[in-house]
């Protein structure tokens, strides 16, 4: 146990994700060493990012203002939605320069287990854009992992009775790793999604 | 410190720090392992999806002083027809939180590992609605809380039963009915899972009786367990 402020503050950086009690320690003291106007950079990067950054009110993205850099730029393809579980990964998809259209983020994944159902998503959310937007395609881009693959398959049966073209993002194998080395789900799922080669 | 092995399989995740999970499994020599699984979530992970939740698994671990560490991960089975069907996949999630509720650390319980994996092949092979409540009761009977159905619990009267008391441990009659009410046709379906007709009963569709068996599980165990099952149902909340 510290004095007052000291302990605070270790109990703040406790609660972070992937801060363990001896990391916030030593972040702590980090920070105590640290010259005074660097952190207080930090303090006002908290701070600045709690007062100027919310919600995208159309696709929960983060946004300055109202809607996000995406929803506002007409440039952008309509008709298409890209379903992913969090922001960051509007950024990975970003990164690949393969996807013109809009996004929505459901600010989680289905997790019966942590008691996480489909009411605590944005579901009725994206929902109710598929018309005023006249949405034709939506892209399950949730994670292949058992909650992104419950989250796709529940929205999947939501959306195809509606009438609208519903994808799911490909599994497949990393480039630049060894075939010996991948596990059999994912080599079994690629070897489903081959494709013909075009020479 | 040494080195193991072990087959389990995988119950649930957290992760860890930048790239890694904790990985919880019920084995077959060990009970309950706690264990890390380092870089597993980068794309690249040769552990792939051999440490999901759902796999079946042959792993080399070494011991750890508070968690121990998984070096490698062999898949027997990753249960695929499960993972790709949302409800299979909801049933499978309810049987993995109730085994990491009852399964404890260093404690082995073949039965229970085999009662899981019985189980997982039952719905890899086909869906069982009747799988979840089948489950739970057959689990609450083999951890030694096998309710009484023949007469009351209280009086002992044969005649009508019209009601079950999940403190009682048994079902129980007009005059001294308390606890929650069940039906004829969840008496007659319970007394079916824990005599000798479990076969049957997975091989049955959907019947009326089947949520009420398992809300009436769920509130049974939750009462031995002493904490809150939370998997039942999440799936239908919309
Ligand atoms: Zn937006
Ligand atoms: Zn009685």
């Amino acid at each position: 146990m510290y004095a007052g402020p000291v302990q605070d503050l270790i109990e703040e950086l406790g609660r972070l994700p992937g801060v363990g009690p001896k990391s916030a320690q030593r972040i702590a003291f980090h920070l105590l060493k640290l010259p005074k106007q660097d952190a207080l950079r930090l303090a006002r990067a908290v701070t600045e990012v709690k007062e100027r950054v919310t919600l995208c009110t159309r696709c929960f993205n983060v946004a300055e203002g109202d809607e996000c850099g995406v929803c506002v730029d007409s440039r952008r393809e309509s008709g298409v939605l890209c379903v992913v579980e969090e922001p960051r990964d509007i950024v990975a998809v970003e990164k690949t320069h393969e996807y013109r259209g809009r996004y929505h983020v459901l600010q989680g994944a289905i997790s019966p287990i942590e008691g996480i159902g489909p009411d605590q998503l944005k579901v009725r959310e994206l929902l109710a854009r598929l018309e005023p937007e006249e949405i034709s395609e939506v892209i399950l881009c949730t994670n292949p992992n058992i909650e992104g693959e419950a989250t796709a398959m529940y929205l999947a049966r939501l959306l195809r009775p509606l009438g609208l073209k519903v994808t799911r993002i490909a599994s497949g194998l990393p480039v630049g790793g060894d075939l010996e080395y991948a596990d059999e789900l994912t080599l079994g799922r690629a070897l489903e999604g081959r494709r013909e080669v075009e020479a | 410190m040494g080195l193991y092995r072990e087959r389990g399989v995988v119950l649930r995740t957290i992760k860890l720090g930048e790239a890694d999970r904790i990985v919880t499994l019920v084995t077959e020599g060990r009970g309950k392992v706690r264990a890390v699984a380092k870089g597993v979530r980068r794309t690249k992970s040769r552990f792939g999806a051999r440490l999901e939740p759902l796999s079946h698994a042959a792993l080399l671990c070494y011991e750890g002083r508070s968690l121990d560490t998984i070096t490698q991960a062999e898949a027997i089975d990753h249960f695929r027809p499960v993972r790709e069907d949302l409800e299979r996949l909801g049933r499978a999630t309810c049987l993995l939180e109730v085994v990491d509720a009852v399964v404890q650390e260093g404690e082995a319980d073949p039965r229970l590992y085999q009662m899981l994996l019985g189980a997982l092949r039952t719905l890899a092979a086909n869906d069982a609605p009747l799988l979840v409540p089948a489950f739970f009761w057959r689990l609450l009977a083999q951890q030694g809380f096998r309710p009484v159905l023949e007469h009351c619990v209280a009086c002992g009267s044969g005649g009508a039963l019209v009601a079950f008391d999940v403190g009682e441990g048994g079902v129980l009659c007009p005059s001294c009915r308390h606890g929650t009410r069940i039906t004829a046709d969840a008496l007659g379906l319970l007394r079916r899972i824990l005599g000798g007709d479990l076969v049957a009963v997975l091989a049955e569709g959907p019947l009326p009786a089947g949520p009420e068996l398992e809300y009436l599980g769920t509130r049974a165990l939750e009462h031995h367990l002493e904490r809150r099952l939370r998997a039942v149902g999440v799936l239908d909340r919309a």
